[in-house]
């Protein structure tokens, strides 16, 4: 029975439907790790300056996403936004969600990261006439991101993986499409899941040889 | 920055972020009560020339994927194809169809949602939905059954009402909210869609998996070990569902309905999907 | 808030069974999770590939496969409910993230130390138990504590399975009562009373760890 599975659960146009959920996957991730990392860094360098107030309050609704779990936001962003008037289809609902929840997750590394650098570089650069956000810049970011960068790629790793939770509002992405396969015939379930286990871990253990890679390369 | 410059400046943000929250959420609740006297669905599908149909991607007959189209295919998808000609013709408004995949927890939310304009995707007419929703006539009639091993000694929902049986049932279907009326001993296990659901009957997390009669005979075709027990046991004929309030798409909607019945088109469809299907009089499904 | 007051034993059981399962599963990946960090640093080498294959296949596949996996495909021969197959694939899952946190915890420790107590005739696993592991864990609490949090967040993958967790009774209602909104709100408030003090008090113990050091 098993074995039957094996081969035609891969009919060419099983393999090509699941690929494509691969690119539906692969395209959620990328547009959702450039938008993090660009509000993750703005709320992270936010909380690290210690505005009063002003960084405490972003910090605690940072905080909250934060430690919500994400297939709640997911939800809410496509059952429940659309009660106020935002409609969003099912790509860009997982897309906002996605980027929303790793933001604030970001944040917390960018805040972290900054933290680590030695506060006397600030000193220095400032006498030397940079200003705050010249030093920012050209000084503290560039260091503070290479140490986080293996921290950041093991969160680009579990947005990967967390992009299977969307089959939750039916995108059609690589969990979904394989759910489709094994509705034409349960003997193809075996198969097709170790099938997309598979494609699932070339994909983040290539991200985490890169993430070791570049740890070597920058320590 | 200076101590009291960053201070300054700190406060300022946290008012005019904290306005602009407050700005949001009150924008927010005005348009959720502008939404609730919502748009018109005809007026919308007509300019924008194609109707956005929620259908089943993993109901056989009814609605499963053809994975090598990427298009859902079924019994719902080519009725709502022969109603979009049928409201072309009779508006005079070419219109294409679209369809969007729904699970059976998410169909009635796109319709609020406007996600989608209307729903061909094997629903029950229910009163509690029609507070909420607003169907055409019945396109189809079907009721609840419950789908279980040949030879597991079950013969009816009755001989289910033990604690020691769980049955299957996906979330958001009328069988999952019907089921503890006839078996309220038995414990139930909902799940987010069917093709789950039944993996799960066959892995044996439940010994019966209930829902309407036409999409187990689907499951029954594909899997000759199980077969449906004791017929239906509740009366749920589909209907295809708008937003609340549609009167004018409503009535196009159920005078283009009638108009494939009469034309034959609709019996060609039944022909086409249910004269394969073991132990069911498809006949019996035939617009009279 | 009708709609809180209305289905208060729901939101209530989907609570108690969102931390059930949460316990039972740190319980289980703490065990599971020390034992692989021990097992990728003791001198066999097959050993150490063993334990290392395992945290990088669990590390790097969605905690949705694993759970579906054991869900659908191990239930056919070993009987588990949807609530027990999501809490065993949250148990596996988040033990290949402790044992990589209680790795690096380890290594942090002075290599010295497990020569001295040696030198001093403890055993391997003497060492291990008394000297090192003590040692490690206090160095490791800020992020054992993250990841319990995630774990907690993560069981909301029980909802797919029908589990019977926060998650689950949280669409239930929704499906039910089409109040999606204050729904979701309330099953977000729940799940914060549990992960915010938390992180916090993590936030707070990273900090003092800091100023220690």
């Amino acid at each position: 029975m098993v074995t039957l599975g094996i081969f035609s659960a891969f009919t060419p146009q099983n393999v090509m439907y699941l690929l494509g959920g691969l690119g539906i996957t692969v395209g959620v991730s990328i547009i959702s790790v450039i938008l993090s990392l660009i509000f993750g860094s703005v709320v992270g360098i936010i909380q690290f300056e210690r505005l009063p107030y002003f960084s405490k309050f972003v910090g605690t609704i940072n905080n909250v996403i934060r430690n919500l779990p994400l297939l709640l936001i997911i939800f809410f962003v496509y059952f429940a936004l659309p009660k106020i008037g935002i409609h969003l289809p099912i790509f860009w609902a997982t897309v906002v969600a996605m980027s929303t929840f790793e933001s604030a997750m970001l944040a917390e590394i960018v805040r972290g990261g900054l933290e680590s650098i030695d506060i006397g570089q600030f000193e220095g650069a400032r006498a030397n006439g940079l200003s705050n956000m010249q030093t920012m810049i050209y000084i503290i970011l560039p260091q503070a991101y290479k140490k986080m960068i293996p921290p950041i790629i093991s969160q680009l790793i579990s947005l990967v993986k967390d992009t299977s939770l969307a089959m939750g509002i039916v995108l059609a992405e690589m969990t979904y499409r394989s759910q489709i396969i094994y509705a034409q015939n349960s003997t193809y379930i075996i198969p097709v899941l170790v099938a997309i286990t598979l494609v699932y871990f070339v994909l983040n253990y290539g991200l985490s040889l890169i993430a070791r890679w570049a740890d070597h390369k920058l320590a | 920055m200076e101590k009291a410059k960053k201070r300054q400046f700190g406060i300022i943000a946290t008012i005019v972020l904290a306005a602009v929250i407050v700005l949001g959420l009150m924008w927010a609740t005005a348009t959720a009560k502008q939404n609730e006297a919502h748009q018109d669905t005809l007026a919308r599908v007509e300019k924008l020339g194609r109707i956005v149909w929620g259908v089943k991607a993993d109901t056989k007959l009814f609605g499963l994927m053809n994975t090598k189209t990427g298009k859902p295919e079924g019994f719902d998808i080519d009725i709502a194809k022969a109603l979009t000609v049928q409201i072309s013709k009779q508006t005079g408004v070419p219109m294409s169809a679209e369809f969007v995949p729904v699970s059976a927890s998410s169909k009635m939310q796109l319709i609020k949602n406007t996600n989608i304009d209307g729903s061909v995707s094997t629903m029950t007419i229910t009163p509690e939905r029609e507070k909420i929703i607003d169907f055409t006539n019945q396109y189809f009639d079907a009721g609840q059954s419950i789908l279980v091993k040949k030879d597991s000694g079950i013969n009816s929902v009755k001989d289910m009402n033990d604690s020691k049986y769980t049955i299957i049932v996906v979330v958001g279907t009328t069988a999952a909210t019907e089921i503890a009326k006839f078996a309220p001993k038995a414990k139930v296990l909902a799940v987010q869609d069917y093709a789950t659901g039944m993996q799960a009957l066959k892995s044996g997390q439940g010994q019966a998996m209930s829902t309407d009669n036409a999409i187990l005979y689907g499951f029954a075709t594909e899997n000759p070990d199980y077969h449906i027990a004791g017929g239906t046991f509740t009366h749920g004929p589909y209907g295809i569902a708008f937003d609340n309030n549609q009167k004018p798409m409503i009535r196009e909607a159920n005078k283009a309905l009638a108009k494939i019945k009469e034309n034959g088109v609709y019996n060609q469809l039944v022909k086409k999907w249910f004269s394969d299907v073991p132990g069911l009089d498809w006949h019996s499904l035939e617009a009279k | 808030m009708a709609l809180l007051q209305n289905n208060f034993p729901t939101f209530m059981q989907g609570f108690g069974y969102t931390l059930l399962s949460s316990l039972i599963a740190l319980v289980g990946s703490m065990i599971l999770g020390t034992a692989f960090a021990i097992m990728q640093i003791v001198p066999k080498k097959w050993v150490r590939k063993v334990g290392n294959v395992y945290v990088q296949v669990f590390r790097n596949i969605p905690l949705l496969i694993i759970t579906f996996f054991f869900f659908l495909v191990v239930s056919k021969y070993v009987k588990m409910s949807g609530f027990m197959s999501g809490t065993i694939a949250l148990m596996l899952y988040t033990s290949a993230f402790i044992a990589e946190t209680v790795r690096a915890g380890i290594l942090s420790i002075d290599g010295g130390q497990m020569e001295g107590a040696r030198a001093n005739g403890l055993s391997f696993a003497q060492a291990m138990q008394y000297i090192i592991l003590p040692q490690a864990f206090r160095v490791a609490l800020p992020s054992l504590g993250n990841q319990f949090i995630n774990l907690v967040k993560n069981s909301s993958i029980l909802a797919f399975v029908g589990g019977l967790d926060l998650m689950y009774q949280g669409n239930m209602i929704a499906a039910n009562t089409f109040e999606t909104f204050s729904t979701y709100i309330i099953v977000g408030i729940l799940y914060l009373i549990i992960t915010l003090p938390l992180s916090y008090y993590m936030q707070h113990l990273e900090r003092k760890l800091k100023h220690a050091a």
